[in-house]
C-alpha cells in the first residue's frame, strides 16, 4: 500500500521549501506546501479504501533501525482503524489549516523577511512527524514522531524568534515536554525489560499475562509522557504560553493534532491499561481535575487565544476521562470532534486577529459580527458544538464520555457536567465580548478575511455541526477496543445539556444583557487568583527553575567544581607549576629541539624497559 | 601493504614532508595537510569495505618483531570498535584542516605538521595490539595536542596545556607501570596473546593483583574520558585550545579513554571490572547530571560544550559498566556520535569565534537573522546533541539507557535526568546566541557560511542523519566485537567465585 508515501510527501515539501523556499515566490511555496499535504490526504483516502474493513492491523516493514544482541527494532508502519481515524484527522484538518495559513501568513514575514517559506517548511515537517507518530508500529517509531512534533512545536512557537517571549515559550514547551518524555522513555525501558520488545503486536499480546505491578509501572510512566504532550496537570503549563506562535500553528498543533497524541498513545496502549486499574484511575482523575481546573482559568482570560488555549487543556482533560474510564472509543470520538470545533475556534480567532491587524485582547474588540459576518457565524457553529448542544458534534462525544464517567464514578460525571457549564460560559463570554456590543478597538477598519481563509472555516463549521452525527467513531472503533457496557440514560444527558444551556445564558446575561453585572460581583480575591492562573508558573519558577539554576551556578560550579575539585588539583599542581616552569623552557618552538627530546625520552624508556625485562 | 599500516604511514610521511616545507608559505602547508588528510581518509574508507563483519576477532593484522629484548612487536589490527574510531579520526582530520584554514596564520607550517602527527598518534592508539606499541602511540598523541594548545591557544594557553599534560601523564605513568608488570608476569606485550592466556587459564591474577592492575589502567583511561571528578582539566583545555584542537580533543582523544576501558580493562581484568562497576557507575551518573547542571550556567560557549562532554561521556561509561550487550553497543555508538556532534559543535563555535572574536554567550544574540544557514547548522547540531530521534545521539543514548535499565532500572532513571537537562542547556544556549533582536555589531560581523565552511559542515550533518536513521551500517560490526568482550568478561567469573565468598559475588553483580 506504500504507507511510507503518506508521511514522505509532506517531508518532501519540507525539504524543497526548506532548501530553496527563499528563492521561491509565495505561489511556488504554496504549491509545494499545500500540494504535499493534500496529496498525502488523498493517499490516506486511497489507502483506507484499499484496505477494506481493517479488522486486523496492516503492517509494512521497511528496514531494521536498531539491532543489538537479541533486541531488534524495526522501522515499521501499521494501519488499523484507530490509525485510520487519526490519519484522516491529521491530513484532513492539516490540509484545511495549510490552505487557511496561506491567507493568514500573507502579511506575516517574521524576522528577516524570510518567514513565509520557513513557516510552511516547519508546518510540513510537523505533518511528517505527526504522521510517523500515528503510523508507527512500535513504541520507538511512535516516539520518533512524538519528539519530532515537539521539535516542530518548538520551532513554530518561536517562529517570531526576535521576540524573547516567543523563544521563551518555545523553550518552555520543549523542556516541559522533555520532562514528560522522561516518563515515556522510562516506560519503554520497562517494556523492553518486561517483554523484550517494543512492537505493539508483541507487547499487547503478552501484556495480559504480565504481572499487574509491571503493567501499572508502565502505565503510569506512559501517563507521565502523555501529561507532557497533551498538557495535563501537572505539565500543562507550556500550552497557554505556546500561543506565542502564529494562529494556524495553534489550531493545527496546539489544538487539533499534536496535543491529542497523548490520548492516542494511551488509547493505543489499552491492553496495558485494562490490566492496570490503578493507572487507569490516575488517568481519569488527572483528566477530570485538568478539565475542571483549566476551565476555571478560561473564565478570566482576556486574550482570545488564551481563552481557547485553556479550553484546549480542559477538553483534553475530557478525553483523558474517557480513556481513564475505559471508554477509549469515546475518548477518540471527542478527539475527533474537538479537532473540528477547536481548530475552527482558533482559525476564527485568527480571522478576528487578522481583521484587527494583530489585536488579541477581547477588551479591545466588540460588535465585530457586523464587520466579519462569516467569521462570526462559523465561530458560532463551533461555540454550540463545544457547549454540547444537541445535535452538534461536541454533544455526542462529550455525552459518551460523561456517561462512561457516571458508570465509573458518579462524582466524575457531576464535576464533568459542571465543567461543561463553565465551558459553555467562557466560550460564549469570548464570543459575546468579541462580536456583540459596541466596538471598543483601535483598528479603524475591521475587515473580513479573504476567501482562502473563510473556505476552511466553512468546511470546519459544517463538520462541527454535523460531524458528530455522521461520524460514529466509537462504533467504528469497536473492533479495536474492548467492549463497553452500553447504557443510555436520558436524565443524565438532559442534565449535562442543561448545564451547557445555562452556561450560555449566564454569559449572555453578564456580557450582553447586563454588562455591568460582571463588574458588580465582588469576588476580587478569587478573580485575581484565577486571572493569574493560580500562580502555578510562579510556583514552578520558585520551586524548580530558580533553585536548579542558582544551585548549579553557585554550589556546583563555583564551590564544588572550581573551588573544591580544581582547588585540590591545583594544590597538587602548585608543585606542578614548578614543573610547568621547566616544561616551558623546553617549549622553544624549535622542532629540532623537540625531536631531540622525543628521541631522548624514547631511548630512556626503552633502556628502562630492557632493564625491567631483563630483571624478570 | 597492510591497510592499517598504510593508514599510519600516510600521515606520518605527510608529517615529515610538512616539516620540510618552507616556513614562508603557509598556503603550501595548508594545502599539503588537506591533501594528505583527504588521501588518508580515502584510504581509510577501504577499512569497512575489507572488514569482515561476521567475525569478532582482530582483522587485517600485521605482526612483526620490533625490538627483541624486551619482546616488543609492531602488531596492528582492527576490531569492530577500533575500525570506526580510526574512521572517525581520518574523517575529522581534513575537517580540522579546513577549520584552521583562515584562523591559523601564525606558524602555519608547524600547526599542520602537528595536526598530522596527532592523526598518526590517534590512529595508532586504535589499531595497536601490542601493549607497548599502544603506549607509544598514546604518548605520541599527547605531544602534538600539548603544543596545539600551548602555542596556538588563547590567553591562558600555557596553564591549560600544562594542566592537560600533567593530568594525562599522571595517569599514563601508572598505566606504563601496569604494562611493564603485565609483561613481567606474562612475558608478552601482545594483547590477543594476553587475552588468550587469561581465557585458557595459563595466566591468572590474584584478586588484589587484578584490582591494582585494573585501577592502574582505569585511572589513565578515566582521566582521559574524563570521568567525574577527574574532569577539571577538560574545560580549561577546551577553552584555550584553537578550534581544531578542541575538535580533535573532544571528538577523538576523549574516546581513547573509553576505548581503552572497553578494549583493555574489561577483557584483561574482568572480575575487577565487575567488582568496581557499581562504584564507577555512580561516578558516571554523577558526571551525567553534574556535568549537565554545571554546563547550564556557563557563560562561555566552549566551557559549556566541555561540561556537556563530561555529561555525554558519562553515558558511555554507564553503558560500558552496565555489562549488557545493549549497553556496550550503545557506549561504542555514543563514542562515535559524540565525536560527530560535539566535533560539529566545537567547529561551529569556532566559526562564530572567527567572526565575532568572542566565546562569551553574552556577546551574541540575533545571529539567526544575520547568518541563517550557520544558525540552521547549529540548530541541527544542537538537536543531535540533545538526542532527538532520527539523529545520531538518540540511537546511542537509547541503547545505553536501555542497557542500564536492564542492569539496574534505577541507573536509567538517574541517567535519563541528564537527557532532560541536555535540552535545557543546549536550547538556552541556542536562544541566547541565535535568537533575539539583531544589533548592528552582529549584523555587520557575521556573514553566513562560505564555500569552505559549507564543505566542513555538510559532511558532519550528513553523518548525524545517516547514523541516526540507519545505524545498521555501523552497529553490526560493533556488536560482534562487543559480544566477544561481553563473553570475555564472563569467562573469568568462575575464578571470581573461587576467590570470593558467594554472597559477595551476588552483591557485586
Amino acid at each position: 500500500m506504500q504507507l511510507w508515501l503518506i508521511p514522505l510527501l509532506p517531508f518532501a515539501g519540507f525539504v524543497i521549501n526548506g532548501l530553496f523556499g527563499r528563492r521561491f515566490s509565495k505561489g511556488v511555496v504554496n504549491i509545494f506546501a499545500i500540494g504535499s499535504v493534500v496529496l498525502s490526504f488523498a493517499w490516506v483516502l486511497k489507502t483506507i479504501l484499499g484496505l477494506g474493513d481493517m479488522t486486523s492491523p496492516y503492517v509494512e516493514h521497511y528496514f531494521t533501525w536498531i539491532q543489538s544482541g537479541n533486541f531488534t527494532l524495526n522501522a515499521d508502519f501499521a494501519v488499523d482503524r484507530l490509525t485510520a481515524v487519526m490519519l484522516l484527522v491529521v491530513t484532513g484538518i492539516g490540509s484545511l489549516i495549510h490552505i487557511y495559513a496561506t491567507g493568514y501568513m500573507a502579511h506575516e514575514h517574521g524576522p528577516n523577511h524570510g518567514g513565509y517559506y520557513r513557516f510552511f517548511a516547519y508546518m510540513n515537517l510537523f505533518m511528517f512527524f505527526m504522521l510517523v507518530l500515528v503510523l508507527g508500529a512500535n513504541f520507538l517509531v511512535l516516539f520518533v514522531g512524538w519528539e519530532g512534533v515537539g521539535l516542530c512545536s518548538y520551532l513554530l512557537i518561536g517562529f517570531y524568534f526576535d521576540k524573547k517571549f516567543a523563544t521563551d515559550a518555545g523553550n518552555k514547551a520543549f523542556i516541559v515536554n522533555r520532562i514528560g518524555d522522561f516518563g515515556f522513555a522510562l516506560a519503554m525501558f520497562y517494556i523492553v525489560k518486561s517483554f523484550g520488545s517494543l512492537d505493539f503486536a508483541t507487547v499487547f499480546q503478552k501484556a495480559p499475562s504480565a504481572p499487574e505491578s509491571a503493567l501499572t509501572i508502565i502505565g503510569l510512566l506512559l501517563l507521565v509522557g502523555a501529561t507532557g504532550k497533551s498538557a495535563q496537570i501537572p505539565l500543562y503549563v507550556w500550552l497557554p504560553d505556546a500561543m506565542a506562535g502564529p494562529t494556524p500553528v495553534s489550531a493545527l498543533i496546539h489544538a487539533a493534532t499534536m496535543v491529542t497524541a497523548g490520548v492516542y498513545m494511551t488509547s493505543r496502549s489499552w491492553a496495558i491499561y485494562t490490566h492496570a486499574p490503578l493507572a487507569m484511575e490516575f488517568i481519569a482523575v488527572i483528566g477530570i481535575a485538568t478539565a475542571f481546573f483549566a476551565a476555571t482559568i478560561g473564565i478570566a482570560q482576556n486574550d482570545i487565544k488564551k481563552v481557547f488555549a485553556y479550553s484546549t487543556v480542559s477538553q483534553l482533560g475530557y478525553m483523558f476521562v474517557g480513556v481513564g474510564c475505559g471508554a477509549f472509543g469515546a475518548g477518540i470520538y471527542h478527539l475527533v470532534t474537538h479537532a473540528f470545533f477547536k481548530a475552527l475556534l482558533f482559525l476564527g480567532s485568527g480571522s478576528v486577529i487578522h481583521a484587527l491587524s494583530g489585536e488579541q485582547d477581547l477588551r479591545n474588540m466588540g460588535g465585530l459580527r457586523k464587520h466579519t459576518p462569516w467569521t462570526f457565524w462559523t465561530m458560532m457553529c463551533a461555540g454550540v458544538a463545544i457547549a454540547g448542544i444537541p445535535p452538534f458534534a461536541g454533544f455526542f462525544s462529550k455525552d459518551a464520555i460523561l456517561l462512561a464517567a457516571y458508570h465509573h464514578a458518579p462524582w466524575m460525571y457531576w464535576l464533568g457536567t459542571l465543567t461543561a457549564g463553565i465551558t459553555a460560559f467562557y466560550v460564549f463570554r469570548a464570543m459575546f465580548l468579541a462580536f456583540f456590543g459596541k466596538y471598543r478597538g483601535h483598528e479603524h477598519h475591521p475587515h473580513e478575511s479573504p476567501a482562502v481563509m473563510l473556505a476552511p472555516l466553512v468546511v470546519l463549521a459544517a463538520l462541527s455541526l454535523a460531524g458528530g452525527y455522521f461520524f460514529k467513531v466509537p462504533q467504528f472503533l469497536s473492533t479495536v477496543f474492548p467492549p463497553m457496557e452500553e447504557g443510555e440514560d436520558m436524565t443524565l444527558v438532559a442534565i449535562s445539556v442543561a448545564a451547557g444551556v445555562l452556561g450560555i445564558f449566564l454569559a449572555w446575561l453578564m456580557y450582553v444583557a447586563q454588562p455591568r453585572l460582571a463588574d458588580s460581583l465582588s469576588i476580587k480575591g478569587l478573580y485575581t487568583l484565577v486571572y493569574n492562573k493560580y500562580f502555578v508558573d510562579e510556583v514552578y519558577d520558585a520551586a524548580v527553575v530558580k533553585p536548579v539554576v542558582g544551585g548549579s551556578r553557585v554550589l556546583l560550579w563555583r564551590v564544588a567544581d572550581v573551588g573544591l575539585i580544581d582547588g585540590i588539583v591545583n594544590g597538587i599542581g602548585s608543585r606542578a607549576r614548578d614543573v610547568g616552569a621547566v616544561l616551558r623552557s623546553l617549549q622553544s618552538g624549535n622542532i629540532r629541539s623537540y625531536a631531540t627530546w622525543v628521541v631522548f625520552g624514547s631511548v630512556l624508556l626503552i633502556v628502562a624497559m630492557g632493564m625491567a625485562g631483563g630483571a624478570r | 601493504m597492510n591497510l592499517p599500516t598504510l593508514l599510519l604511514v600516510l600521515p606520518a610521511v605527510g608529517f615529515l614532508i610538512a616539516l620540510l616545507l618552507p616556513r614562508s608559505s603557509p598556503h603550501a602547508s595548508r594545502t599539503w595537510a588537506l591533501v594528505i588528510s583527504l588521501a588518508t581518509f580515502a584510504v581509510s574508507l577501504a577499512l569497512p569495505a575489507m572488514f569482515d563483519r561476521n567475525t569478532a576477532g582482530e582483522q587485517l593484522a600485521l605482526n612483526v618483531p620490533w625490538i627483541t629484548t624486551p619482546d616488543i612487536h609492531y602488531y596492528v589490527a582492527v576490531d569492530g570498535i577500533g575500525l570506526w574510531l580510526v574512521l572517525l579520526s581520518t574523517f575529522l582530520t581534513p575537517i580540522c584542516v579546513l577549520i584552521s584554514w583562515r584562523s591559523i596564520q601564525n606558524r602555519a607550517k608547524e600547526f599542520y605538521a602537528f595536526l598530522l602527527l596527532l592523526e598518526v598518534g590517534l590512529i595508532g592508539v586504535f589499531i595497536a595490539q601490542d601493549l607497548f606499541l599502544f603506549y607509544v602511540f598514546w604518548e605520541i598523541s599527547l605531544v602534538p595536542m600539548y603544543f596545539l594548545v600551548g602555542i596556538w591557544g588563547h590567553e591562558r594557553r600555557i596553564y591549560a596545556a600544562v594542566k592537560f599534560f600533567l593530568f594525562t601523564m599522571a595517569g599514563s605513568v601508572l598505566m606504563l607501570a601496569a604494562i611493564i608488570y603485565l609483561y613481567n608476569r606474562a612475558g608478552t606485550f601482545s594483547y590477543p596473546a594476553l587475552v588468550e592466556m587469561l581465557q585458557s587459564g595459563r595466566l591468572a591474577f590474584a584478586p588484589n593483583e587484578q584490582l591494582l592492575l585494573f585501577l592502574a589502567f582505569f585511572l589513565a583511561f578515566a582521566i582521559k574520558v574524563p570521568l567525574f571528578p577527574l574532569h577539571t582539566w577538560l574545560p580549561d583545555a577546551h577553552v584555550e585550545a584553537p578550534t581544531a584542537g578542541s575538535v580533535m580533543l573532544a571528538s577523538v582523544m576523549l574516546k581513547m579513554g573509553t576505548y581503552g576501558i572497553l578494549h583493555f580493562c574489561l577483557p584483561l581484568f574482568p572480575s575487577a571490572s565487575r567488582t568496581c562497576a557499581p562504584w564507577i557507575v555512580v561516578l558516571a551518573l554523577i558526571g551525567i547530571i553534574y556535568g549537565a547542571l554545571v554546563s547550564l550556567v556557563q557563560p562561555n560557549m566552549k566551557k559549556l560544550a566541555a561540561y556537556s562532554s563530561v555529561s555525554h561521556l558519562g553515558f558511555v561509561v554507564l553503558g560500558i559498566f552496565s555489562f549488557t550487550q545493549l549497553g556496550f553497543d550503545g557506549a561504542v555508538y555514543q563514542m562515535l556520535n559524540h565525536g560527530i556532534s560535539t566535533g560539529a559543535l566545537f567547529a561551529l563555535v569556532g566559526l562564530l569565534y572567527e567572526r565575532r572574536h568572542s566565546l562569551e554567550i553574552a556577546d551574541y544574540g540575533g545571529v539567526a537573522t544575520a547568518a541563517p544557514w550557520l544558525s540552521t547548522a547549529f540548530l541541527i547540531t544542537t538537536l543531535a546533541s540533545i538526542g532527538l530521534p532520527a539523529l545520531n545521539n538518540f540511537v546511542g543514548e537509547f541503547l545505553v539507557l536501555q542497557g542500564a535499565a536492564l542492569a539496574n532500572f534505577k541507573w536509567a532513571i538517574y541517567a535519563a535526568i541528564g537527557v532532560i537537562l541536555s535540552a535545557c542547556y543546549m536550547l538556552w544556549l541556542y536562544q541566547r546566541v541565535f535568537y533575539g533582536e539583531v544589533n548592528e555589531e552582529i549584523r555587520s560581523h557575521l556573514p553566513d557560511l562560505n564555500l569552505r565552511e559549507w564543505a566542513l559542515v555538510v559532511p558532519l550533518i550528513a553523518m548525524m542523519v545517516w547514523m541516526g536513521v540507519y545505524s545498521q551500517s555501523f552497529l553490526p560490526a560493533v556488536g560482534k566485537t562487543t559480544a566477544r568482550v561481553l563473553s570475555q568478561t564472563q569467562v573469568n567469573v568462575p575464578f571470581q567465585v573461587q576467590a570470593r565468598p558467594q554472597t559477595e559475588v551476588a552483591r557485586a553483580r
